[in-house]
């Protein structure tokens, strides 16, 4: 091997494991929702190529209203999907749209575009 | 159904404008204030989609429009005229890849743009789709290629100093164009849920202050006298209070032949009033309306989730960077042990592999089916609840019908009567009649509708005790009277021996003998029969040629059931089931370990169509948002099932088509991609190749969902 083949070897090697990191291994903490005075926990969350924030921790047992506004025409995100919770929404450009549900039992829930190409994560945690 | 799914609340999909966005943060503006008569109907994303296609085609003929000479510059040694003209190693060419390299950036900053803001929006989200792997791709074929032209002495040999900004143009315009055909193919598949939308009129003829007025449809308010004109639609949902016409349904029930209407029938809106003229009074407005909750609970269910997607999503979820690591490690080996120029090789190896993955394909492969089976299914009034029932549809290997109502009409009359000698055919209904007329069992309909035709007035008994699924024990006047089975009767301590030869006549030819005793006597029995639908024989076949068991439950007694059964061709007849026990023998069938589908009227039957892995609720007509029910056939007949169960099959064939397709493609296109191919047959694909694979493939999917429109039905014919 030849050094430019070895260096090209490891740092092929290296950016391979930094993808595999970057995307895999690293979660943010979240937001955590807050309770506004209808009992409701509360969250804005951004629709532009994903979900920001993508993380959204809330109180088990009360109820959770997430608010949607898509800022992007896009085709992918026009369907926000809860599938553990049942629930889906049309989201139109430049539109709040709220979903509302129970938080229910501790535990982490997905939300996605129906492509499932755009996640984000709802964290459950013990009051 | 998932746990937390029982007690989430309302979906609510109340949309606001943007300037109400402050509004919408205060806790005070919920729901609740908006007015009942609220537009039944979200708004669409019609006009987003339409504005997103215009935009990427106009990307798309930009792209083409530099694509083409880029193309065939790029290799002018190879076209006769310009081998002339720009010689290899010439100023002139170098010049013409100049100017070619910065048509390219145009086109990457004009036609490509959302791929790269696509990709570092999803870059700041920790993801990857499917604009990071065409970013990354032709934008590394720009870089690689500008610096070739600009700084040919770091390239060892002149062979790798080529540039391909052709692959930049070609493939974001290639990509950019089979966005836009997604597009227009997506709007295609909710098609269905626009039509029906599209059924809401726009208007109403409203009896106010005694005068009629037109009023838009929004202003009718639950009480309102509604007048429907000869050949005008019927706006909301009412019962008639006067009038009678034949209504055309078929937009909502599916089904095709006009229904008569008169006094106190239910009458739907967005139907069609055909010549008759009819008032009724509305009942259900704005978004209660039958119409508003179908296209509600269509648009819930295409939004849903085929349980088979759990696993879809698990692997999309890890798809994207996987193609990223791949194409890392394609041109490590490409550098290491490929021919020379190893760079080139590697990065257009590296390029192809990013290029032809579809993530695409493959996330869409199932929810395109999904909105595309569930909007064909409404069109023929089947409302399909979620993606669960339509995957647990294809599995069914066992149907039980009830048989009220949904073999039969459903309405039982009363057939005969025959009295024990010293007792008169009007004592025994006149009585049993007073007896049964608060009691809300149908065959106590029957018996007071019988008595009713025959000119005699039920009494109104003192009290009366019903037994429900036994019988009931009344006291009208003096006398006291016992109506229902022969096993009620006897349990009285009444000796219907006597009885016994008749009833087993009439119950041999289908009729449901009821006993009745006056005073402790066996008086007479009365012979109670359900017409069969004229379909149901018709329909019963076509499930059977679906490879269903077919079973009947039924609370009649065996004889009657067999009677019933053996006409309409029913192989196995459950017989003098309890209701409160129905859902038990669908659980006991199920323990026979098979997959099984209850069909019912949603109401007395609720708890055995939750119990089964699929529930119809049948014939529920403005009534359609049945909980129990995961399928609610808003006509009564029977053909509705064969024709869910058909469409559920296709659907699920349709999603495993596109599943299998999507695996297929990126499991055949990565690989060759990445150059296994080359070692044996010298075959490398080239990104521009990739990129019309990727589009195609993306294409083929919708398209092979939106073949599911054109589904034909079996046809059953009575």
């Amino acid at each position: 091997m030849t050094p430019d083949q070895i260096f090209v070897t490891f740092a092929g090697l290296a950016a391979a494991v930094g993808v595999a990191w970057f995307f895999w291994f690293k979660r943010s903490e979240g937001v955590k929702a807050s309770t506004v005075s209808d009992g409701y926990q509360e969250v804005m969350i951004l629709v532009k190529g994903g979900y920001t924030p993508d993380t959204i921790r809330v109180t088990a047992g009360r109820p959770v209203r997430l608010l949607f506004r898509r800022e992007e025409t896009a085709a992918c995100s026009e369907q926000v999907v809860l599938p553990d919770f049942g629930k889906s929404a049309a989201l139109p450009t430049g539109t709040v749209v709220p979903v509302e549900f129970m938080s229910g039992e501790p535990g982490e829930h997905e939300f996605t575009c129906q492509m499932g190409m755009l996640r984000g994560r709802i964290l459950v945690e013990a009051s | 159904m998932e746990a937390a799914t029982s007690n989430a609340t309302m979906t609510d999909t109340t949309t606001m404008g943007v300037t109400d966005m402050d509004a919408t943060l205060s806790p005070l503006l919920k729901r609740d204030l908006q007015p009942a008569t609220a537009a039944p109907v979200d708004a669409s994303p019609t006009e987003d989609r339409r504005a997103e296609y215009r935009t990427l085609m106009r990307k798309w003929w930009f792209g083409a429009a530099v694509g083409v000479p880029t193309m065939v510059l790029s290799y002018p040694w190879l076209i006769p005229g310009l081998r002339d003209v720009f010689p290899r190693d010439s100023e002139q060419l170098w010049w013409l890849w100049a100017a070619m390299g910065v048509a390219s950036l145009a086109v990457i900053v004009y036609s490509g743009s959302q791929f790269f803001t696509g990709a570092w929006e999803a870059l700041r989200h920790r993801s990857a789709n499917m604009h990071t792997l065409i970013a990354i791709g032709t934008g590394t074929a720009w870089i690689y290629s500008t610096v070739a032209l600009l700084f040919p002495q770091l390239f060892p040999s002149a062979a790798m100093t080529d540039v391909y900004y052709d692959v930049t143009v070609v493939v974001t315009a290639l990509v950019v164009l089979g966005m836009a055909m997604e597009v227009k193919a997506r709007g295609r598949t909710s098609e269905a849920i626009e039509k029906l939308i599209g059924l809401q009129p726009k208007t109403a003829r409203v009896v106010r202050a005694g005068v009629e007025t037109e009023i838009p449809v929004e202003a009718v308010v639950v009480g309102d006298i509604v007048v429907v004109r000869p050949g005008s639609k019927i706006p909301v949902d009412g019962i008639v209070v006067e009038g009678a016409s034949a209504v055309d349904e078929s937009m909502i029930t599916g089904e095709s032949m006009p229904v008569a209407k008169g006094a106190d029938d239910e009458v739907i809106g967005a139907t069609m009033n055909t010549t008759g003229s009819l008032r009724f009074r509305a009942t259900k407005v704005g978004a209660d309306t039958a119409l508003a909750t179908i296209v509600r609970m269509v648009g819930d269910a295409q939004a849903s989730k085929v349980p088979i997607q759990r696993i879809v999503d698990v692997v999309s979820g890890y798809f994207t960077p996987t193609v990223v690591i791949l194409s890392i490690l394609g041109f490590v080996i490409w550098y290491d042990f490929g021919p020379a120029p190893a760079f080139t090789y590697a990065t257009i190896v590296a390029v192809t592999t990013l290029i032809i993955a579809c993530p695409c394909a493959l996330g869409m492969a199932t929810p395109m089916s999904l909105t595309t089976g569930v909007g064909l299914a409404a069109s023929h009034g089947i409302l399909i609840r979620s993606g669960d029932a339509l995957q647990a549809a294809k599995k069914l290997d066992t149907i039980v019908l009830d048989k009220t109502g949904t073999i039969t009409v459903g309405r039982p009359a009363v057939t005969d009567v025959v009295p024990r000698p010293g007792f008169e055919i009007e004592d025994i209904l006149a009585f049993a009649a007073a007896a049964e007329r608060d009691s809300e069992h149908p065959l106590a309909a029957a018996i007071v509708d019988g008595a009713t035709e025959r000119g005699l007035t039920p009494l109104q008994p003192v009290r009366f005790e019903a037994v429900p699924g036994h019988g009931i024990r009344a006291w009208i006047g003096e006398r006291q009277v016992l109506v229902g089975k022969q096993a009620f009767l006897e349990s009285a301590g009444i000796d219907v021996a006597a009885l016994e030869t008749d009833a087993a006549r009439l119950a041999d030819e289908g009729k449901t003998p009821v006993f009745v005793a006056l005073d402790d006597q066996a008086a007479g029995v009365i012979a109670i029969a359900d017409p069969v639908k004229s379909d149901s024989r018709a329909a019963i076949a076509a499930l059977r040629k679906l490879g269903l068991q077919v079973v009947m439950i039924t609370g009649d007694n065996r004889r009657t059931a067999e009677a019933i059964a053996s006409r309409v061709g029913v192989e196995r007849v459950l017989a003098e089931v309890l209701p409160q026990d129905k859902a038990h023998e669908v659980r006991k069938l199920q323990l026979e370990g098979r997959t099984v589908a209850m069909v019912g009227d949603g109401i007395n039957d609720a708890p055995a169509l939750a119990q089964a892995d699929v529930g119809f609720a049948i014939g529920t007509g403005t009534d359609v948002a049945i909980e129990a029910s995961d399928v609610t056939l808003i006509s009564g007949s029977l053909h509705g099932v064969v024709s869910a169960i058909e469409i559920s099959r296709a659907t699920m064939r349709n999603v495993y088509q596109n599943l299998f397709g999507a695996f297929v493609y990126n499991g055949i296109g990565l690989p060759v991609a990445l150059g296994v191919l080359y070692p044996f047959l010298g075959l490398l694909l080239s990104p521009i190749l990739a990129a019309l694979a990727m589009s195609f493939s993306s294409v083929t999917v919708i398209s092979n969902a939106n073949r599911l429109k054109r589904f034909r039905l079996q046809e059953v014919s009575a």
